[in-house]
């Protein structure tokens, strides 16, 4: 046991704790933190910003604290995102924004490839998928649009230091079992809202195997469980992607939990694990690949932050590769909605989109898009398999699509075959 | 004689797009507001009256951040939202809103269209029939953000304070 001077923490308590400058915080209570950075979109951003800050006659606190990312309304499809997109874009302008990305990609994929995020951070998003940000060892959550003027104002937010779950994960992996499928099997477990709005640590041999685009996939499904945050303890991986983005300072040591801290802890196997799928209308709607028979697909939909970043892309190439096919299953639409620029790029340099493209992919623009219904929605009736996180009734845009939820491979394997189907099948 | 409030029933996991469709994200809260929860209750935006409550099962508000599922309650003048769990980032909107919810696990005893009176001191929500179903404790910052209709008003009220000489 540790003295009462100096009680064993959580790595989401020391997080809070720096934040909130103080040595170490209880569970439950109720804390001031300092914000290091703030990041908004077109949609929760300046739209709605802007006039309550004029309302205020505020200022913003810190703009080298705060990022923009243009992802929810480009590019502008008619004349509400196209007056929506331009907001965002005068107001950059206007308070002359030093970190701006407009048309790059998803913001929670754009935000740590610009070097932004590092472990220690204490972060917030106007957005629900920020607790991504958690895989580098930072404190991020997301907070509505009104929350974040306070932020913007007074660089400060509240918090009641939550209880942290540990999601130990022993083992490893089988080939075309991916984070996805791990993300999907936890919410399937404990529920949409299982999480309580605790932090989530997510930890365990099969987590440090996971490149950071993986462990990245886990973070941002915290959403999904109903947790603030979703840590992941930075180690040499952090480090090497860090530096590929251009940060070579980072401290990595001391951002864990300490042995002692207490700490609700799950244990998973890893080894044990199928490939996933939630079915409509849930992401907790949670079951083993082998039990959906033969539910046959009309959409595969490779996209979003959760979905479509360098290391799914790649994913779902091996699964096209591996088969060597030429073309999908009769009747079914493969779209795929890269989640970066930068992504894209590298992708397109690996042969990967040309692969796609050649088996008839419509390849969408770097934006959240169908994922949120914003954009290129599905089709009304159609089934519909995605890499997304969520598939509330209605969400991709149509209350009469079926969507399911499942891994880039997965995915891939099914657009082959038509139906849903075990990607393990193919690439054995 | 205390102000009654009626109630609307839902079920569990009543997701933000439910609230809030994303296809409508782009128009402003009044117009959003119309399609509030049209998938589970068409009649829900048209019918519901100023002062009324929605009694709703576990999870209420889960998945996006967007606030303007919890705008949309306001604008169409819900008092108050009584469910036993929900997205405690639809938590944090709510009251930056000024919309009370009120944490109570036996919220499912509630009927539809029963009418209910709110002792917030008291903790409580009391049932036509007299019956007293306990709720949490919510933090007083948070009771004083509802009453101050919002983060935005008590803000302001704040700037202001700041602003003028003391």
């Amino acid at each position: 046991m540790k003295t009462q001077d100096a009680p064993a923490q959580t790595l989401a308590q020391k997080l809070i704790a720096r934040a909130a400058g103080r040595q170490h915080v209880a569970v439950g209570e109720i804390v001031n933190c300092q914000v290091d950075l703030a990041m908004f979109h077109d949609s929760s951003g300046p739209r709605r910003l802007k006039p309550m800050l004029e309302e205020l006659g505020a200022q913003v606190w810190d703009k080298s604290r705060i990022v923009l990312v243009m992802d929810h309304y480009v590019p502008e499809q008619d004349d509400d995102s196209r007056r929506i997109v331009r907001i965002a874009r005068d107001w950059a302008r206007e308070q002359q924004l030093p970190h701006v990305y407009d048309g790059q990609g998803i913001c929670h994929v754009v935000l740590p490839q610009k070097g932004h995020l590092r472990p220690g951070l204490f972060c917030v998003g106007g957005d629900s998928h920020s607790p991504t940000g958690g895989a580098f060892g930072a404190y991020m959550f997301g907070i509505g649009s009104t929350e974040m003027l306070g932020v913007v104002v007074t660089g400060q937010i509240w918090v009641r230091v939550p209880q942290t779950l540990r999601m130990r994960w022993g083992g490893r992996l089988a080939d075309g079992v991916s984070a996805k499928d791990m993300m999907l099997h936890m919410i399937g477990r404990c529920g949409m809202n299982g999480g309580q709005y605790q932090a989530v640590e997510f930890c365990g041999q099969a987590v440090r195997a996971l490149s950071m685009q993986e462990r990245m996939t886990l973070s941002n499904m915290s959403a999904e469980m109903g947790a603030q945050a979703g840590l992941i303890a930075p180690d040499e991986v952090t480090r090497e992607a860090l530096a590929q983005a251009g940060v070579h300072d980072a401290q990595i040591d001391g951002w864990d939990s300490d042995e002692d801290a207490q700490a609700i802890v799950h244990d998973f196997d890893a080894g044990a694990l199928a490939p996933q799928v939630a079915a409509p209308h849930s992401p907790a709607n949670t079951r083993a690949v082998d039990q959906f028979g033969d539910t046959a697909v009309q959409v595969a939909y490779i996209g979003a932050c959760t979905g479509a970043k360098l290391d799914d892309l790649r994913a779902a190439a091996r699964v096209f590769e591996r088969a060597g096919a030429a073309r999908l299953a009769d009747g079914v639409r493969l779209m795929v909605a890269p989640a970066s620029q930068q992504d894209q790029a590298q992708a397109e340099s690996e042969g990967i989109m040309a692969r796609l493209r050649n088996l008839g992919a419509q390849v969408l623009p770097t934006a959240c898009g169908a994922c949120s219904g914003y954009g290129g929605s599905i089709p009304d009736g159609a089934n519909v398999i995605a890499t997304t996180a969520r598939n509330f009734k209605g969400r991709m845009g149509s209350a009469t699509a079926q969507v399911y939820l499942a891994s880039p491979y997965t995915v891939a394997a099914s657009a082959l075959r038509g139906r849903i189907t075990d990607p393990r099948e193919v690439l054995a | 004689m205390s102000v009654t409030h009626k109630v609307w029933k839902l079920g569990a996991d009543i997701d933000t797009d439910q609230l809030a469709p994303g296809a409508y994200m782009k128009l402003g809260i009044a117009d959003i507001a119309t399609h509030c929860l049209e998938g589970v209750r068409p009649e829900f935006a048209a019918q519901v009256r100023a002062g009324d409550v929605i009694a709703a099962g576990a999870n209420f508000g889960i998945g996006s951040s967007r606030e303007q599922a919890a705008g949309a309650l306001v604008q169409l003048g819900v008092k108050a939202v009584i469910a036993p769990a929900y997205s405690g980032l639809y938590f944090r909107n709510a009251f930056n809103l000024g919309l009370l919810l009120l944490t109570c696990p036996q919220a499912e005893r509630l009927e539809e269209g029963e009418s209910i009176t709110l002792d917030l001191p008291g903790r409580a929500v009391i049932r036509s029939n007299g019956e007293r179903l306990a709720c949490d404790a919510i933090p007083d910052f948070l009771l004083e953000m509802v009453r101050a209709g919002g983060l935005l008003p008590q803000l302001k009220k704040n700037l202001q304070q700041r602003k003028e000489p003391s």
